[in-house]
């Protein structure tokens, strides 16, 4: 059966009409599916599938099929986004469709509405590009063998997370989702850090899944059904409502990286090949946040106004942790991962406010927040996709990740650095680009709170917006630092010194996701218009998000009261800068000598007397590290005459560790150390302690009845 | 076109009075120590004179390096141009907020941290960290400060604040004094000014914006002084036009209302100009480490007066 739901009225009795022909399902068999009417976006979603599907077939052939299987892939991604585009741009309502699949009495259940078309396009989008890329990345692979079959896989599963409308494919897709993407990881085995960056990965994974389980568990128990269209209706009492928001957050939350959460995804994102760092950096967390999204908007009731302060605070920490653990790293591609974390804190920031809102009916101020998580949710996508894919072309150039062994790279690889650079203003949240946009309608919502009535909203978010501020402008630090120690300076080593830029099929898509950032920054109104019909739809008394604003002028809520216009900042910038180049060139000078550098008179040729990243770190550490990760330096100075070498130490310590997981893993050692006992048991033992558990469930079952 | 010959007049305005601005500093400062200090119009003389000069640049100087420069200008320029000065509606200000001005300066200071690490010389590496560290705490509080002023006006569009804090009577807010002071230390911190930075040095290992700046000449170094001087007229012109708007032309603008309001905006500047040269000659420099601290209290007392409003806000 396929319908489209909250269609015109017209259209609705034809297909529910449609449904009653069809009759009460046989027995447990779900309805044959009769193909009553043509649907082009769930056929392109076939389609699309279908190619990633074929993709991953091709791949177990291993190296020879590595062109086919990125073409394949990017040939997927551009049919799937254009199909969600469409769903966009019409603003289409709802079509969903159920197959025979899966479980015999539920069948599998698909939707495509404007939230899922609006994550289906930031997905496919940005996956079409970053297979471009792959296509010659690809060939740097150790190991293609291990790559090429499970990218397409991966990608399908994210599709599938997306598309599906009951609880069983929504946690099928999850796991495979985790799975696919762990086995990408461990393609990069024979690397010593990625075996246990995996392990946590696929523990931390198990965990997620688990208490989404429990939570669609505790959701579905009630209704009887696991279909979304039926949880959807579902009344929870005060209490149950509660334990399901806090299993959906931690299930979603761990893959989405919130802190203290994070610990496994800044190893496992940058141990994997880099085209799948920007994959599940760029794309993962947001289908997970996705998950968030549709379970505590779509799924559930009225909520209490208490959870948007819940998500709120865990939103500021994890912003700011985030930042924080991504200004100390000297790995450029565990510094970009960490700072994942700090997106994913900003977006949820604006999440929380939305709940906030929504809970005290302030429904057009819940739209602005709305609109401003998933317009970050974008920016997030385009901008650390691009900045692992350069990430991925100086490994490429250079085989080296660590800040500390490169430098100089703008001089022998000049468009990666350009490309990069973009990516880097953008990501610091700077104007003219799309990364300030996003920020600032968090900020502007943010200035709204204190029209909650409750007093824990008024004061937890300002508190929240410090915390925003703060991690924007560190942001700033760390990608002066990544940018300025990795493509400025003097080369560190013959590596660095030596690059070779990466070839058009790298750098093209990069410059396709910098132009994106360019332009989303500066006509913001073009995306917000997609936006428009996914916010109607969780929120239907907000109105139309931000309905001021126009292509020249981004208005949160009344013009007069604030506006930003991004395309008048960039031509501003451009004329003043025009006139001024002209202006001072033929008035003034335009002679330019090469000489020595100046450097104060004692200018040393070797490059160790360069700023490092670990030295451009150190006030960040003195000023916030002493209290965020108890940092202390060691300086070991060998006295006059004495031949050793100096050492300079520092040590970290991830509070993340230290006060959650430490202790965790110390208990599940130890209980499973007492359990072990059980090990070593004889048969009659077996056997009794078998009996002994049937009798205490069937007590269990007794007693309940 | 009214509109855009003021937006012009106010863009040109700017830009003619800064190095006058920060004369009027030196001279005080002079003064203060018992000299005869230059005269006010040194600083112009400053700037033709380097932008007559070649520019010499580092054998492997970008292009980063070259254009920098350009766009850290023409970036504090264009925030300068957008802070009401004589009048509240000077046709710019629709382009960006009290948000979209931190941020913008926060593009320059980006561009000027990355011109700083070019060359790759160990002078400009500790300029560029310290002025980064400096600006992670800085920025936030100023961020603040925007959102206390907001709260307060329900807007943050800066030419409806002056125009609000000019038509109502707002009494006297604890947070709109706590605010002050925050952007006050802001702005000594964001200008290179003692205790944070000393401008007239330029071999001490303290040093911040001159050890970035030092690969500089000629025309370069010419933009970037002059950056530097226009960031200092638009705190100035940005404290007076929340905290002392008074004076300025509002609405339909009349010749006698812009006369007035060109004249105390000049009386503002003057006294700005003589107070921080006051308070810098009356003050020690830190030490480095120390700066977190006095930003950090900023930063605090940024937080509080917004704090404040917040919960006393009611619907």
């Amino acid at each position: 059966m396929i319908c489209r739901d909250r269609a015109s009225a017209g259209a609705d009795e034809r297909d529910f009409g449609a449904t009653s022909e069809d009759g009460p399902p046989l027995g447990f068999l779900p309805p044959l599916t009769t193909i009553r009417q043509w649907v082009p976006v769930l056929s392109l979603l076939a389609a699309g599938l279908g190619l990633y599907g074929a993709a991953a077939i091709i791949g177990l052939w291993g190296r020879r099929s590595l062109a086919s299987v990125y073409l394949l892939s990017v040939a997927a991604g551009l049919v799937l986004a254009v199909a969600a585009l469409r769903h966009l741009v019409e603003a289409a309502s709802p079509v969903s469709i159920t197959l025979p699949l899966g479980l015999p009495w539920l069948g599998a259940h698909f939707r495509i509405d404007a939230l899922s078309a609006f994550f289906l396009l930031v997905l496919n989008g940005v996956g079409a590009l970053i297979g471009i890329y792959a296509l010659e990345y690809g060939r740097h692979d150790e190991e293609p063998g291990r790559v090429l079959p499970f990218y397409p896989l991966f990608l399908a599963a994210m599709n599938l997370v997306l598309a599906a409308d009951d609880a069983f494919v929504f946690l099928a897709s999850w796991e495979l989702m985790s799975l696919a993407s762990w086995l990408l990881v461990l393609s990069t085995h024979r690397q010593e850090e990625t075996r246990p960056a995996a392990f946590l990965y696929v523990v931390m994974a198990s965990i997620g899944t688990g208490t989404l389980l429990l939570a669609f568990g505790l959701f579905s128990g009630g209704v009887g059904s696991y279909a979304f269209e039926a949880l959807r209706g579902a009344a929870l009492g005060p209490g149950k409502a509660a334990v399901l928001f806090a299993l959906a957050l931690l299930g979603t939350g761990s893959k989405a990286g919130l802190f203290p959460l994070h610990v496994w995804l800044p190893p496992a994102h940058s141990a994997a090949p880099s085209h799948v760092s920007a994959l599940m950096s760029g794309i993962m967390t947001k289908v997970a946040l996705y998950g968030l999204i549709r379970i505590v908007f779509d799924l559930m009731g009225p909520q209490p106004w208490w959870w948007g302060v819940v998500v709120l605070v865990i939103g500021g920490i994890t912003a700011l942790m985030g930042v924080l653990y991504a200004v100390m790293q000297h790995d450029l591609k565990r510094l970009l991962a960490y700072h994942t974390v700090e997106n994913i804190g900003i977006i949820v920031i604006g999440l929380g406010l939305a709940l906030a809102f929504r809970a005290n009916h302030l429904d057009a101020l819940a739209g602005l927040a709305l609109a401003a998580a998933l317009l970050h949710v974008l920016n997030h996508a385009l901008f650390k996709s691009l900045l692992f894919l350069g990430a991925g072309a100086v490994l490429v150039a250079t085989g080296e990740r660590d800040m500390e062994h490169l430098g100089g790279l703008i001089r022998r690889m000049p468009r990666t650095a350009f490309v990069f650079l973009i990516g880097a203003v953008a990501i610091s949240a700077l104007p003219p680009f799309n990364g300030f946009v996003s920020e600032w309608l968090t900020f502007q919502a943010i200035l709204q709170g204190a029209l909650a009535p409750q007093w824990l909203v008024k004061f937890a978010v300002p508190v929240v917006g410090a915390m925003l501020a703060l991690s924007a402008a560190l942001a700033a630090v760390c990608f002066v630092k990544a940018f300025g120690v990795v493509f400025l300076g003097r080369p560190r080593t013959e590596a660095a010194a030596t690059a070779k830029e990466v070839g058009g099929l790298m750098i093209w898509p990069m410059a396709g996701l910098a132009a994106l950032c360019t332009f989303i920054g500066i006509v913001p109104v073009v995306i917000v218009d997609l936006l428009r019909p996914a916010i109607a739809m969780l929120l239907p008394g907000s109105g139309m998000a931000l309905a001021q604003s126009s292509l020249i002028q981004l208005v949160p809520l009344e013009a007069g009261r604030s506006s930003y216009s991004g395309i008048a900042v960039l031509l501003a910038i451009s004329f003043l800068t025009g006139v001024l180049v002209v202006v001072i060139h033929r008035l003034a000078a335009n002679q330019l000598r090469r000489s020595a550098a100046w450097d104060c008179g004692f200018p040393d040729p070797r490059p160790e007397t360069q700023y490092t990243a670990g030295s451009f770190a150190q006030p960040i550490r003195r000023v916030f590290g002493a209290s965020a990760f108890a940092a202390r330096e060691r300086v070991d100075m060998p006295a006059p005459g004495e031949t050793r070498a100096a050492t300079f130490e520092v040590t970290l310590r991830d509070p993340a560790w230290e006060f959650i997981y430490g202790p965790v893993s110390r208990v599940v050692a130890r209980v499973a150390d007492r359990l072990n006992v059980i090990q070593f048991l004889t048969i009659r033992r077996y056997l009794s302690l078998m009996f002994a558990a049937l009798v205490l469930l069937l007590l269990i079952v007794a007693v309940n009845q | 076109m009214r509109e855009y010959a003021l937006a012009g007049l106010q863009l040109l305005l700017v830009l003619a009075l800064a190095p006058l601005l920060t004369g009027i500093t030196r001279k005080v400062k002079a003064r203060l120590n018992a000299k005869r200090g230059p005269s006010l119009i040194q600083p112009y003389r400053d700037l033709l004179r380097l932008l007559r000069k070649e520019a010499v640049l580092a054998p492997n100087a970008s292009w980063l390096f070259r254009v920098s420069p350009y766009l850290i200008f023409t970036a504090v320029w264009l925030a300068a141009a957008i802070v009401p000065t004589f009048a509240t509606d000077l046709g710019v200000s629709g382009i960006a907020d009290l948000i979209a001005l931190v941020a913008l300066l926060g593009t320059a200071r980006f561009a000027l941290a990355l011109a700083g690490m070019d060359v790759g010389t160990s002078f400009g590496g500790i300029g560029a960290s310290r002025e980064m560290m400096i600006a992670s705490l800085a920025e936030p509080a100023m961020l603040m400060v925007t959102f206390t002023v907001a709260l307060v006006v329900r807007s943050t569009s800066i030419a409806s604040i002056s125009e609000f804090l000019l038509t109502h009577d707002i009494g006297i807010r604890v947070s709109l004094f706590l605010g002050l002071v925050s952007l006050v230390m802001v702005a000594i911190a964001e200008n290179a000014r003692i205790p944070i930075d000393n401008p007239a040095t330029h071999l001490e290992l303290t040093m911040v914006h001159e050890a970035m700046i030092l690969e500089y000449s000629g025309r370069h170094l010419a933009l970037i002084e002059a950056a530097a001087m226009v960031k200092l007229l638009l705190y100035l012109s940005l404290i007076s036009a929340i905290f002392a708007p008074w004076g300025m032309a509002v609405g339909t603008l009349g010749g006698g209302a812009l006369a007035l309001g060109l004249g105390t905006y000049a009386l503002k500047l003057a006294g700005g100009a003589v107070l921080l040269g006051l308070f810098e000659t009356s003050i020690a420099k830190m030490r480095v480490f120390r700066y977190g601290e006095f930003l950090g209290a900023a930063f605090l007392l940024g937080i509080l007066a917004a704090i404040f409003l917040y919960v006393s806000q009611v619907l």
